[in-house]
């Protein structure tokens, strides 16, 4: 697969490296380039991704490295990597059930494996391993069957008894006594976390360095169609910027731009919390995941324990969430892992999660010609990023969708081929 | 005695009659009942307290409070260690052993300070740069990186302590006690409405207590406060919590607060939590949370000795102790005067004040000149020398724009440097609640502007510094809040305040120095997160220009302080940078929670035995006395298997089984959700929530159904019966039971509100035994006269009220085995009897109680599914083989149209059918997957999967059930099962593996 490893763009930005950082330590570090550069918009352009985060730098950095279409520009109503992309708990794997998951997130996962080197950025891509765990019989055997169909795709995965976890993860409580005791579990050792911003900065400077124009507090008003019926550009706060092919990726408010070109998308609209504790010296080094016991876990390189759960049960906008799902998370926290009581809860913050019926993505074409949608990521959003971008850009610049992006159309709600992960995130929709 | 060199000889807040003994990294020494940990050490002249956390340079006390961004402290061992808190907030106890984090060996000599020495290879986001190569290299370097990051450690085992919440409401919930939030209490405290004050520290008072120069009502502030808590604690309605920071604000005037019930006292109390959450409704918020100093930016600002202005005045007021002796005032106003007169007045040496103004004047410049202290006019500190404790300041004088130096630099001894940046309103909560800021020119800060709650701000955070202006301010605001709360309030006079009289300030964001900022030493923003000037302007260049962006690459606003001294520093340095006003380059969302909040104090006591009910069955302790092995299913506990003495799992199911089909077995099947559904309309209403047709349902009889999701999935089912023309008895599965009711009920409110129906969860106003078998009715007809079990009199699927062992009963013959079958349902309190009576009486006809694995392996036999095993929300009723089941005539019913969509009949889906192995003594495991062509290693493509396998002692083989795509095409096909090592060969077959007749459940 070509991927334009190493290739540079023609603006030819020097490379970041230890020895750059030497270089630019003798003159006090005041001749770094920007990132990024802040062009005004052009009249047009022969693509528009709308939205900035970190599928739609994706979409334009594939657009640009892979298809040659270096004349695009993104369109960000805000700060780049603003949205889920900066405020994601950073977990990425491959290890799903339905081989229309397992197809797109491996393919992620494999672009996440040579990403920082791709980008010549450092997404600080750690395959730490993520571990699920199983509390019941009812979830050792849909464990079971998870796993088979996990090794069946060809995908590395491996059953754990709660001894073995006990031995990755000493500060797990595998009492059998307590309430859903750990009964076992799985571990994707190639899963891991990521530095979530970097990957919306790295993406912005490479595709930035293709010729990209990155536009942000550029916020899209609508969509002008042509007598055909045909995408011809978008209105944006800053003027209508003209286009043949249009990608939408707005993740969370997807659904209103669907509403400003004439159609709907069943997508519905939900908060989801995460938090962090301050931080602490390395106590846990794996991700680790569970349903019954509803949370999961993680630690960061600054030493912060990044805690996740379900989404609030409401429909909303706003990035913020219910103090009760804190609650419930922070004691499933307690009960797994007791060592955390005293530490503390350092900051707290919400994302707009966009879900489908099934709890599977769209990567669609849509009723209106040269317009496309990539969105309804859900809880599974940030693990994609370089997936969907990379089928995205395909889409977009080919009109078609490839064989990994096929299943994901919109068309399947008419139809009823869903693809239905409820039970594959790891958390409740 | 050379200990406590710092303390001043009299005055203070401190008991000087109760000395404490307590350690620091090791080192024995003493302090006063009143003192933090924080005055404590700067008593016995420890500056040196902490390590940064990227550069591990030596760190002093910046702050008084909880705006403490350097002195983080390991408190205590063992499980009880608690990592980061700031030695500015620990109340001082006798024994209390603290430790300094993140440094190696020891404080004084730490290895990682050889970060300082490569500090030019590591500016801002460096680490975005490199790391990179080898490519497989990067966990080693992460490592490195995460055994270098972190701060303190966490705890070695479980939190010994107990936490606890309370709920509770209130017509005016005031957070802080200092001046404003005081006299809000007091105005509207007197109205009679039910008040709460919360203030973080030990006593209330907020700045009053550091403050000697201001007098209320022609007495010491101290006096008032007495006073006014005295007559707060009169109040009924009133609560007082202190060492209680409010910390969350949500949404409708939900706050949280968080009381440290015991931490002070060093020991925990068996009568008490550790702390406690309040979880406050407020029909009125008065914020009154004060302000915070900003730190000055100048060359190596964070060397131990440089502090914050209202701090070191802090210190030698409420504590009694002099950072400095020789202590060097840096001051954009006339706060720093007070700071000089304050240090003065208890002997201090002030080395000079250096004012950035020009010109100052007024009674305090006067007065601080009539000490003969050293006026630097229009000067500005280049930079702080020493090392582990501030030796000197290099100062110059600089242009009139405050851009440049006027002249050359020389050097002035001192021990300490006390810095006046100007005071930012702590709008912190404010900010949470979504109001809205604005630019205050004249504070040089961020002010509340419009409100998002029911909410006013007062004193400090609401930018007034005076006392005088605070106290107005509360009194306006408490009397507004008891108005607007529904009370009557008179308005109370307000005390006459003396105080000094403040000018105007003059704000630098980074002194003029004589090298460009980052070319010689540091000028620190944030200070534990060692970000300096010129990471800040380092970000800009690079194009990171949104706040967000730059705090998030930077680090900026990100450390356990969460930016309370950096942040407004940052954006005016940012916003240079960038050639923006402040209020264009814009803030950061302040979040939950206002300081860093213990784990266990929102978690409760919700974990051990309270994280989750376990529901159990009346007839449970028999089951345990049985010593039956239980399996958890959903929050019940259920009886799986009882073994007997010597017998394997299978040996033991395997007998159940087979009891089952040949004497009599018996069910506790009490956990099958139950819901009562009545109303005119229940019927038309089962129309619609099931698949197959229900008006035409006798009294009396029963009927098995399935629900389906809106997509037409097979969401739930079981057997509802009749019992009166506007009444029936709803089962639903057992994980079912709740989900079930919310979804109909939803329905009910939001879909169908016309109709007449009311529904009821009954699950555990039932018990239910499960009895079946050739003998059963034997059994039953021993223990229930009134009822004719007759086939003819009480046919299959029918239901039957009567009374079973003297217990009033409802007996429903229907039958999840394929033998015949009753479900005797009696009332909760009699299961146990029943259960007894049933066992008693069987006895004879050797009844053999059967667990939840039989039941499986019974039903399997006769191919009945189990939604959830069977079925995993993608599954049809046609998928599953129930075409029978989906009415072809009805208009409507929940799932039709989803069932309608073309896909859904494609014979390709995944189907229901039954798998025979090759060997019979072949157990397939569960969840295995089919493949129709076999590669030498995956990846293969699978048909499906094994839903269901079991040992079937009856049909004397091994039997399974898998769905698998174009299963229903597939009979008599030879398909493969590709295990880790090996591969199963099997045979695709019907579902029915045993009485294909269905003859038995008529006996």
């Amino acid at each position: 697969m070509a991927l334009g490893m190493g290739r540079r763009g023609p603006t030819g930005k020097p490379r970041y490296s230890i020895f750059a950082l030497a270089r630019n330590a003798l003159s006090y570090h005041e001749n770094w380039q920007a990132a990024w550069r802040s062009p005004e918009p052009k009249p047009s352009y022969d693509a528009i991704i709308v939205g900035g985060g970190g599928h739609g730098l994706a979409t334009a950095y594939y657009l640009a490295s892979v298809h040659g279409i270096r004349n695009v520009a993104v369109l960000e109503k805000g700060w780049i990597g603003g949205g889920n992309t900066g405020r994601n708990t950073t977990i990425i794997r491959s290890n799903y059930l339905w081989d229309q998951s397992a197809a797109i997130y491996e393919h992620a996962l494999k672009l996440w494996e040579t990403m920082s080197q791709e980008l010549n950025f450092n997404v600080m891509f750690s395959q730490r391993g993520v571990i699920t765990l199983a509390h019941s019989e009812h979830e050792l055997r849909e464990m079971r069957r998870r796993v088979e169909a996990i090794r069946l795709n060809g995908i590395d995965t491996e059953v754990l008894t709660a001894a073995d976890i006990k031995k990755l993860v000493p500060i797990i409580n595998t009492d059998p006594s307590i309430r859903y005791p750990v009964m076992g579990g799985f571990i994707q050792k190639r899963g891991g976390t990521a530095r979530h911003d970097a990957v919306a900065w790295g993406y912005a400077r490479a595709a930035d360095d293709f010729g990209v124009d990155i536009i942000q507090n550029c916020e899209v008003t609508g969509f002008r169609r042509g007598a055909d019926g045909a995408i011809q550009g978008v209105e944006t706060s800053k003027g209508f910027i003209g286009a043949k092919k249009v990608g939408c990726v707005a993740a969370g408010h997807s659904a209103v731009l669907s509403e400003m070109a004439g159609f709907k998308l069943p997508i519905q609209a939900r908060p989801l919390q995460a938090l962090v504790s301050e931080p602490i010296k390395p106590c846990i080094d794996t991700v680790v995941m569970s349903n019954a016991v509803h949370m999961y876990i993680s630690q960061s390189d600054k030493g912060e324990l990044v805690f996740g759960a379900g989404t609030d049960s409401y429909n909303s906008y706003a990035q913020r969430g219910s103090l009760n799902i804190v609650e419930h998370l922070l004691a499933a926290a307690v009960e797994l892992y007791p060592i955390v009581s005293r530490l503390r809860v350092l900051r707290t913050w919400g994302g707009i999660v966009d879900t489908c019926p099934d709890a599977s993505p769209i990567i669609s074409k849509t009723p209106v010609p040269g317009l496309y949608f990539n969105c309804g990521w859900g809880t599974g959003g940030f693990k994609a990023t370089p997936g969907s971008g990379h089928v995205f850009a395909d889409l977009v610049a080919n009109g078609q969708p490839n064989a990994i992006a096929a299943p994901f159309s919109l068309e399947r709600f008419r139809t009823g081929f869903l693809v239905d992960e409820h039970g594959a995130a790891g958390v409740a929709h | 005695m050379s200990d406590q060199t710092n303390r001043t000889p009299s005055g203070g807040r401190i008991d000087r009659s109760r000395p404490l003994t307590f350690r620091f990294d090791g080192n024995s020494f003493h302090g006063f009942a009143g003192d933090t940990l924080a005055s404590a050490l700067l008593a016995n002249d420890i500056h040196l307290v902490g390590r940064s956390f990227k550069y591990h340079r030596p760190r002093g006390l910046l702050g008084l409070g909880s705006e403490e961004p350097n002195a983080l402290i390991q408190l205590a061992r063992g499980n009880r260690t608690e990592p980061n808190l700031r030695a500015t907030q620990i109340e001082l106890f006798d024994g209390l052993d603290a430790a300094s984090q993140n440094r190696w060996p020891s404080l004084a000599w730490d290895i990682g300070a050889v970060n300082s020495a490569l500090h030019r290879l590591f500016p801002a986001g460096f680490y975005y740069k490199t790391f990179m190569w080898p490519a497989s290299f990067w966990r080693t370097y992460e490592e490195v990186i995460r055994h270098a990051a972190g701060l303190g450690k966490a705890p070695e085992g479980p939190d010994p302590d107990r936490y606890e919440k309370i709920h509770i409401h209130a017509d005016v919930l005031i957070a802080g006690g200092g001046p404003a939030g005081l006299a809000a209490a007091l105005a509207a405290g007197r109205s009679g409405a039910r008040v709460i004050l919360a203030d973080e520290q030990a006593e209330f008072g907020g700045s009053l207590l550091g403050e000697d120069d201001v007098l209320i009502g022609g007495a010491a502030p101290a006096e008032w406060v007495a006073a006014t808590i005295a007559e707060l604690q009169s109040m009924p309605e009133v609560t007082l919590l202190l060492r209680t920071t409010v910390n969350g604000y949500y949404d409708h005037n939900y706050l949280t607060a968080v009381e440290r019930v015991t931490d002070h006292l060093g020991a925990a109390i068996p009568t008490l939590p550790r702390q406690r959450l309040w979880k406050i409704r407020a029909k009125r918020v008065v914020l009154a949370t004060g302000a915070i100093e900003r730190p000055l930016v100048f060359r190596d600002n964070d060397r131990p000795g440089v502090m914050l202005s209202s701090a070191m005045r802090g210190y030698a007021v409420r504590y009694g102790v002099l950072a400095g002796r020789r202590p060097l005032i840096v001051t954009g106003n006339d706060d720093g005067y007070r700071t000089a007169l304050a240090l003065a007045a208890r002997h201090a040496t002030v080395a000079g004040i250096v004012d950035l103004r020009a010109d100052p004047s007024g009674a305090l410049v006067d007065a601080a000149r009539a000490k003969g202290i050293d006026i630097l006019a229009q000067h500005s500190v280049v930079g702080a020398l020493g090392g582990k404790r501030v030796e000197a300041a290099q100062v110059a004088p600089m242009t009139a724009d405050g851009k440049g130096l006027a002249g050359a630099a020389r050097p002035i001894d001192c021990d300490a440097i006390a810095m006046v940046g100007g005071f930012n309103p702590t709008v912190h909560l404010f900010s949470q609640s979504r109001g809205k800021l604005a630019w205050n020119e004249t504070l040089h800060a961020f002010v509340p502007n419009i409100s998002h709650e029911a909410e006013t701000s007062v004193g400090g955070c609401n930018g007034e510094l005076t006392v005088e202006r605070a106290l107005k301010d509360g009194i306006k605001a408490g009397l507004e809040a008891a108005r607007a709360s529904g009370h009557t309030a008179r308005q109370p006079a307000a005390p006459k305040v003396e105080e000094p009289t403040l000018g105007t300030h003059r704000a630098l964001w980074t002194l003029p120095s004589d090298k460009p900022i980052g070319h010689k030493g540091k000028h620190f923003v944030d200070f534990q997160n060692d970000v300096t000037a010129a990471d800040l302007m380092l970000a800009a260049r690079e194009g990171y220009r949104s706040v967000e962006h730059v705090k998030r690459y930077t680090t900026t606003g990100m450390g356990t302080d969460q930016g309370k001294t950096s942040n407004v520093n940052a954006l005016a340095i940012l916003g240079d940078a960038l050639g923006k006003d402040i209020p264009a380059v814009g803030t950061t969302t302040f979040r939950p929670p206002y300081t860093p909040s213990t784990i266990g104090v929102y978690a409760g006591r919700d974990h051990g035995a309270l994280f989750d009910p376990v529901r159990t069955t009346p007839m449970d302790p028999w089951h345990r006395a049985r010593v039956a092995k239980v399996e958890h299913v959903g929050q019940w506990m259920r009886a799986w298997y009882y073994p007997k003495p010597g017998e394997s799992f299978r040996q033991a199911v395997d007998r159940e089984v087979l009891a089952a089909r040949q004497g009599v077995g018996i069910l506790d099947a009490t956990t099958l959700g139950k819901i009562d559904v009545r109303g005119k309309d229940a019927a038309e209403f089962l129309n619609r929530v099931y698949t197959n047709a229900w008006l035409k349902l006798g009294i009396g009889r029963c009927r098995y159904g399935l629900m389906l999701k809106d997509d037409g999935m097979v969401m739930d089912d079981g057997v509802t019966t009749r019992l009166a023309d506007d009444h029936f008895h709803m089962t639903t599965t057992t994980g079912g039971a709740a989900p079930v009711l919310g979804w109909l009920e939803e329905f009910l409110q939001t879909e169908w509100p016309e109709l007449e129906v009311h529904l009821t969860s009954v699950t555990e106003q039932w018990a239910v035994a499960s009895i079946c078998g050739p003998k059963c009715r034997d059994l039953l007809a021993e223990l229930c006269r009134d009822i004719d079990l007759t086939n003819d009199a009480f046919p299959f699927m029918a239901m039957r009220e009567g009374t079973v062992a003297g217990i009033p009963a409802r007996v429903f013959r229907i039958s999840f085995t394929g033998e015949m079958s009753f479900e005797i349902n009696v009332p909760s309190r009699y299961g146990l009897a029943l259960w007894e009576a049933l066992m008693a009486a069987g006895e004879r006809h050797g009844i053999t109680p059967y667990g939840t694995e039989a039941m499986h392996v019974l039903r399997a036999e006769k191919g009945f599914i189990i939604v959830g095993q069977e079925t995993d929300g993608s599954v049809t009723p046609i998928d599953l083989g129930m075409d029978w089941i989906v009415s072809k005539t009805k208009a409507d019913f929940i799932g039709k149209r989803g069932l309608a969509r073309p896909d859904l009949r494609d014979p390709n889906r995944k189907q229901l059918v039954g798998l025979l192995t090759e060997d019979p003594n072949e157990v397939l495991p569960e969840g295995a997957h089919l493949v129709e062509t076999l590669k030498a290693a995956p990846p293969m493509a699978m048909l499906g999967h094994v839903t269901s396998s079991y040992y079937s002692p009856n049909a004397g083989r091994s039997i399974a059930m898998a769905l698998i795509k174009g299963g229903h095409g597939r009979k008599g096909q030879a398909l493969h099962v590709p295990l880790a090592g090996r591969t199963v060969k099997v045979t695709v077959t019907d579902t029915l593996f045993f009485d294909p007749e269905g003859s038995r459940r008529d006996g």
